[in-house]
């Protein structure tokens, strides 16, 4: 990967805004910059793809956090698999579905290192389901970051188990009929009642307001396994606006609109915190 | 580092094979439970966790492999075991591992098949542990003990060859040899391992590791491929094992492994009893198979038998391996296994069909 640019240094991305208060830049305050794990270069991902964003929220946490040094990161099967090629941590491959279990295979015996599978839809609720739903239930010691953009993208767009109903793909050409491909699936509310689930929430990326109510929603997920919690879990509802045959800007309405309805946004459990309350 | 028991012990197979890891340092143990393999699991239960390794039953012999995907990524020294339908549920994962090239070290109890098939012992999954369990040009170590106290060697030497050329490792028993009891001199070795130069740890310090097997571009990925035929060309060249038992005047010899060479020792010993110039040809490692010596010691021989617990697998190996030597045949099936009178009679047919004119 390229090396990352100090987002502090002179002429960076900070020298930018308007935070200068002298022309010294002594008294400078740093807003916004360069997260140093996010590797300077062009995404493979499509115009309007929401793992762009997904991918600097977790490079702006794991500075954030000092991560860096001591994270493992997992990948998985689809568009995303090359999340290794942005962010500047180890990172392990996995098989189609399986990242739950090879996360749990390295959490156990890196018990310091912090541990996060990245996956998408198809990957999680569909050919993974078994492994996360069992990591999730082993209690496993990882956060999750769970993309649903409703489809497979790299495929070609392929209707997944949380493609909506009525939606057309190439394998649901006439739209998803109940009949034939049953009901969206809700894994995330489905995985929240499990005890070993620590915590597990819902954001997406259809603006930069919930762009920043989903970092938080990281950041807490984050910070559970930190403190000794145990799976925590974010769904992010996100796009595929080649997939769903959307502008970008259609597609990021759509999920403000339509997705958010049979997905609702929010923390579903935190445990941590409600013990906490209740202490 | 080598530690040697004072006199042997009685010791089931499954739990032999379990102590011989644990002996060789194994760091995590994955597993799920199937017969003829539970034993090695529910010793592992109990001692991993008392020796602060890791175990974890996982809910599928798929998680248990990518669970051990996982932990060798890390550097860690893994073993899994299973019976062969777990083995069909692991191929995926072996193709990944040795495409990321992964050392493990996996214990294959081999039961009847296909389906569900039996719990009897079988051979019948040598030619999954040989030409490919998994997708993709790629073979991996196959290691074959004919005793319990050759397992427990072996189960160290596994170790020993998958961390040398970073790849996964089948040791190939059957359920008789998972199940039987017998004295064991447990001659436990602790195998060199170094995995720092690729392990994950966190990239304090030093460039970020990516462990994977995705090589998008055909030309980066042929490259790979290349590597990895390179690497198998290797271990062909340096790591073939077998063993030769009365060869020396033998006419007719048995080709076989495992429990069948076991039986072939009592058959052989019968028909030398009679008369017969008859001998043994035990394959230690099934891949790589040792060709060679097998082609140097056909043309000295009338006949040769293999013997197997299947239709019949090993034996198209050992016909690409010589030629114009007669290659006869015996196997049974189902968890069947043949009795030493059956490979007897195999050899005077043998003996009486190829015997020089006058």
């Amino acid at each position: 990967m390229t090396t990352p640019r100090n987002a502090l240094v002179p002429g960076g991305a900070a020298d930018q805004g308007p935070a200068s208060t002298t022309p010294s830049g002594d008294s400078r305050r740093l807003i916004y910059g360069h997260p140093s794990l996010l590797a300077e270069r062009p995404t493979h991902y499509c115009p309007g793809c929401g793992h762009g964003i997904i991918h600097r929220l977790i490079a702006e946490l794991l500075d954030e956090l000092h991560l860096g040094p001591t994270t493992i990161g997992v990948a998985s099967v689809g568009c995303s698999v090359f999340a290794y090629d942005y962010l500047g941590i180890d990172f392990v491959e996995s098989p189609h579905g399986r990242a739950p279990a090879v996360a749990t295979g390295v959490r156990r015996t890196r018990p310091d290192a912090f541990v996060f599978t990245y996956q998408g839809d198809g990957d999680l609720a569909a050919i993974g389901t078994a492994e996360i739903i069992h990591a999730a239930a082993r209690g496993e010691r990882i956060s999750v970051v769970f993309v649903n953009n409703g489809i497979y993208g790299m495929t070609g767009g392929q209707m997944a188990p949380t493609t909506l109903l009525g939606q057309h793909t190439t394998s649901s050409p006439e739209g998803r009929d109940s009949s034939l491909a049953g009901y969206p699936i809700p894994i995330t509310e489905m995985l929240a009642l499990l005890p070993g689930v620590s915590y597990a929430a819902r954001g997406s990326i259809a603006d930069p307001s919930q762009i920043g109510k989903t970092k938080v929603m990281l950041r807490r997920a984050f910070e559970d396994q930190l403190g000794g919690g145990r799976t925590s879990i974010v769904e992010i509802l996100s796009t595929c606006p080649v997939g769903w045959g959307m502008t970008p800007q259609e597609s990021m309405d759509h999920v403000a609109n339509e997705v958010v309805g049979v997905y609702p946004l929010g923390v579903l459990v935190d445990r941590r915190a409600a013990a906490a309350k209740g202490a | 580092m080598t530690a040697v028991a004072e006199r042997p012990r009685l010791m089931k197979g499954n739990e032999a094979m379990a102590d011989a890891a644990i002996e060789a340092g194994c760091d995590a143990y994955f597993g799920y439970p199937i017969t003829p393999q539970a034993e090695l699991l529910e010793r592992m239960a109990r001692r991993m966790p008392e020796l602060g390794r890791v175990f974890v039953q996982a809910e599928s012999e798929v998680g248990a492999i990518n669970m051990a995907l996982g932990a060798a990524a890390t550097g860690a020294k893994v073993l899994v075991s299973t019976s062969s339908p777990g083995m069909s549920l692991m191929a995926e994962a072996m193709s990944y591992m040795a495409g990321s090239e992964l050392p493990i070290v996996l214990i294959n109890v081999m039961r009847g098949g296909p389906g569900l098939g039996s719990i009897g012992p079988s051979q019948s999954d040598y030619f999954q542990a040989t030409k490919g369990h998994g997708h993709g040009d790629y073979r991996v170590p196959v290691l074959a003990p004919s005793s319990i106290s050759e397992a427990v060697a072996l189960v160290a030497d596994s170790f020993e060859l998958a961390a040398r050329y970073r790849t996964p490792v089948i040791l190939l028993a059957d359920g008789i040899q998972g199940q039987a009891m017998e004295p064991v001199m447990p001659t436990f070795r602790m195998p060199d391992w170094d995995t720092a130069s690729w392990e994950l740890t966190g990239a304090d310090g030093r460039e970020p590791r990516v462990v994977k097997s995705l090589h998008l571009r055909p030309e980066d990925l042929e490259v790979h491929n290349a590597h990895l035929q390179a690497k198998f060309a290797t271990i062909t060249e340096r790591e073939v094992r077998w063993a030769g038992e009365q060869l020396e005047d033998a006419e007719v010899v048995v080709v076989a492994y495992g429990t069948a060479a076991r039986v072939a020792r009592t058959a052989i010993e019968r028909a030398r009893a009679d008369g017969l110039h008859v001998g043994l040809f035990r394959p230690i490692t099934l891949w790589p198979f040792p060709s060679k010596a097998l082609a140097e010691l056909a043309p000295r021989l009338r006949a040769i038998v293999v013997v197997e617990l299947s239709a019949g697998q090993m034996v198209e190996d050992v016909r690409l391996a010589v030629e114009r030597v007669p290659v006869f045949f015996h196997g049974r099936t189902g968890g069947m296994v043949p009795t030493p009178s059956e490979v007897v009679d195999r050899l005077r047919v043998a003996w009486a069909l190829t015997a020089p004119t006058p």
